[in-house]
């Protein structure tokens, strides 16, 4: 959060200049607002020297008594200026203005059990994944976020009172959740996962805010925010939040079973599964209309979860499991990318958590399951895949062969049924093989070498392309040298 | 077999080789570099640790047929038993080595982590050479050594 600011009337100086900057805007809206509410803007002398004026009479009559002083037109003209230039500016305030809620000394007792489920909310909400930047303090936050508006820094949720939370009362913080402002009255960027989080019980929020007050306090100012013009003005932010931010907190749905419900709620609502895998709209906002149905990530590609159980290359409930609690399973391979460290969150939950999301993921259908199976074409030549089945057998063929000792002693996968060379998109494959699945410090796992400076791009596109027609003959990967082009501007 | 001419440190080489050979073989058969050791052949020890261009890759899982015109280095560049570069320099005066097998590859992943940081953190030393494991467990004196170079004095850590 920006620095903790100890009284409220600085913090309404601070928030002034902002404020005014939107009287200004307003005022000049207001202008144009009357002007055009006028009946016919800029064309008094047209209408009074021009006999053949097709304006309604009525207008007219309505118009001409106004003119007959000038005193009382510009009075008239003033006075509605003022009044919509006030009401505008009402309407801004209750907008885009939020109280402070006064700071507090830092709690500190909290009851045991009720810490212990905190640090399970936050587990399942996935707060140290953005909150912890490589390297850093547990939740003193600083971890870059790239969006399409700018880049954004997460901040620190330690409880440290100039720098982090430690002045929030449990109700500032239960506001943040539930509608994205921080205690000084700041709007916070939909990046912090609001829209779900206001669907979360509020016993959940008392306990996560209990964990977090009660953890070590880390004095980590918060990075400058790089937000490209104009979503550096936070007061826009309320605009968004009038058009997305309408959820309220989830409750059981009786037809279903309490798993099914509890996989519900961890996944609409800490878990926030949608903020990567829905498709988001032009101002980063999860189409509704397209829920759960892939999106994307930090160039990776965030597949469908809906039909999970329909496809070529189903999921069952235990590989399903193994997979969101970071285990290699066996058809379709292990989290890589940004979902490695949600899956790591997800093994050190009990795993009714993560059995709990599997049923409920895999009651969600795909209507369109039948056009991924139907649509198959063949590629109108065999193609030649010499140079890339001998690429496999120098750099993959060790752990991924059939046979090789690291998938009977260490279950590296066959490759054939992997998510990644089943998609569509050639994306997850050919960024797990540039960037590798690292180690994590302290995490059990697999660790895959990164092979971006070992292959070329001829090489990366001959050895997909070749991994691809084995997984699947009929449905080429065609875009690949492109996209492995993209991949590499990426990161680079 | 096909002919591949290969940059290595500093030298152009032109050698007939199989087409999926990888550049661990290529170094220790062919050119004598026998500096980056064969270990797992699997990118999981980091023992055949050699620097493509400026980056740390795994010689045993590095095709060489892609390698063309990429400038290779391996430990024998930074220095010689009678003339050792600053890091190795420091790896002896740290005692770094034990049984040694794992220390070129160590050497060539902490030398690329230096030229593009001349002053790493701990944090970062660590982060960066995770790739690369001894056996004996002399890691604590490999971290002092890539410290020491990177101008870490006694009251840092």
């Amino acid at each position: 959060m920006r620095g903790a600011q100890r009284c409220l009337w600085r913090n309404a100086l601070l928030r002034g200049p902002v404020i005014l900057r939107c009287k200004g805007l307003l005022y000049a809206l207001a202008l144009a607002l009357t002007s055009a509410s006028a009946p016919f803007p800029g064309c008094y002398k047209e209408r009074f020297h021009d006999p053949h004026c097709t304006r309604p009479a009525t207008v007219r009559r309505v118009f001409l008594p106004t003119m007959n002083s000038h005193l009382l037109k510009s009075r008239t003209l003033w006075i509605s200026v003022g009044v919509l230039a006030v009401l505008g500016l009402i309407v801004a305030v209750a907008l885009m203005w939020r109280p402070a809620i006064a700071p507090i000394k830092r709690p500190t007792s909290f009851d045991t059990a009720q810490l212990q489920r905190g640090a399970r909310v936050v587990e399942a909400g996935d707060c140290a994944v953005c909150h912890t930047r490589p390297g850093g303090e547990y939740l003193a936050g600083g971890l870059p976020l790239v969006t399409p508006f700018g880049t954004l820094y997460s901040t620190n949720i330690t409880p440290d009172a100039q720098t982090g939370i430690g002045e929030w009362s449990l109700p500032a913080f239960e506001r943040a959740m539930r509608e994205g402002i921080a205690r000084d009255g700041h709007f916070l960027y939909p990046a912090f996962p609001y829209v779900h989080y206001r669907r979360m019980s509020s016993e959940d929020i008392a306990d996560a805010y209990a964990y977090l007050m009660s953890g070590p306090a880390v004095h980590a100012p918060a990075r400058q925010n790089q937000m490209n013009v104009p979503m550096n003005i936070r007061p826009l932010v309320s605009f968004w939040n009038l058009l997305f931010l309408h959820g309220e907190p989830l409750t059981p749905q009786a037809e279903h079973s309490a798993a099914w419900n509890r996989g519900r709620y961890l996944v609409d609502g800490p878990g926030h599964c949608a903020g990567c895998h829905s498709p988001l709209n032009l101002i980063g906002a999860e189409k509704s209309s397209e829920y759960l149905k892939g999106g994307s990530v930090d160039g990776w590609e965030a597949p469908a979860l809906v039909g999970l159980g329909q496809r070529a290359n189903p999921w069952s409930r235990e590989q399903l499991v193994g997979y969101l609690r970071a285990d290699v399973v066996n058809g379709h391979g292990t989290p890589a990318g940004p979902m490695r460290p949600v899956s790591l969150s997800l093994a050190r939950l009990p795993a009714s958590e993560a059995e709990a999301i599997a049923d409920y993921l895999l009651s969600l259908q795909n209507p369109h399951a039948v056009s991924e199976t139907t649509a198959q074409r063949s590629p109108s030549s065999p193609a030649d895949h010499s140079s890339g089945a001998l690429l496999f057998s120098s750099a993959c063929a060790g752990c991924h062969a059939p046979g090789a000792p690291m998938r009977e002693i260490d279950g590296r996968p066959g490759l054939q049924s992997t998510s990644a060379l089943q998609a569509a998109s050639s994306r997850n494959f050919l960024k797990t093989v540039l960037e590798g699945v690292p180690a994590i410090p302290g995490a059990p796992g697999p660790v895959m070498p990164p092979f971006a400076a070992s292959l070329d791009n001829a090489q990366l596109g001959a050895l997909a392309a070749y991994l691809r027609g084995q997984a699947r003959p009929e449905q080429p990967w065609t875009d690949l040298s492109s996209t492995i082009e993209a991949l590499r501007q990426e990161t680079k | 077999m096909s002919q591949i001419t290969l940059t290595v440190n500093g030298a152009a080489q032109v050698l007939e080789l199989e087409a999926d050979m990888p550049l661990l073989y290529a170094l220790r058969n062919h050119l004598n570099l026998n500096g980056a050791k064969y270990g797992c052949g699997l990118g999981q020890c980091g023992a055949c640790t050699v620097i493509v261009d400026d980056q740390p890759v795994f010689a045993c899982l590095t095709p060489c047929a892609g390698l063309e015109g990429k400038k290779i280095r391996t430990v024998e560049s930074l220095g010689s038993a009678e003339k050792p570069g600053p890091l190795q320099a420091a790896f002896i005066d740290k005692q770094a080595a034990q049984c040694g097998y794992c220390i070129a590859g160590m050497l060539m992943r902490a030398q690329a982590l230096l030229e593009r940081d001349p002053h790493p953190d701990e944090q970062t030393i660590r982060e960066h050479m995770a790739g690369n494991l001894c056996r004996c467990g002399t890691h604590l004196r490999i971290i002092e050594a890539i410290k020491q170079v990177a101008g870490h004095n006694g009251s840092r850590t």
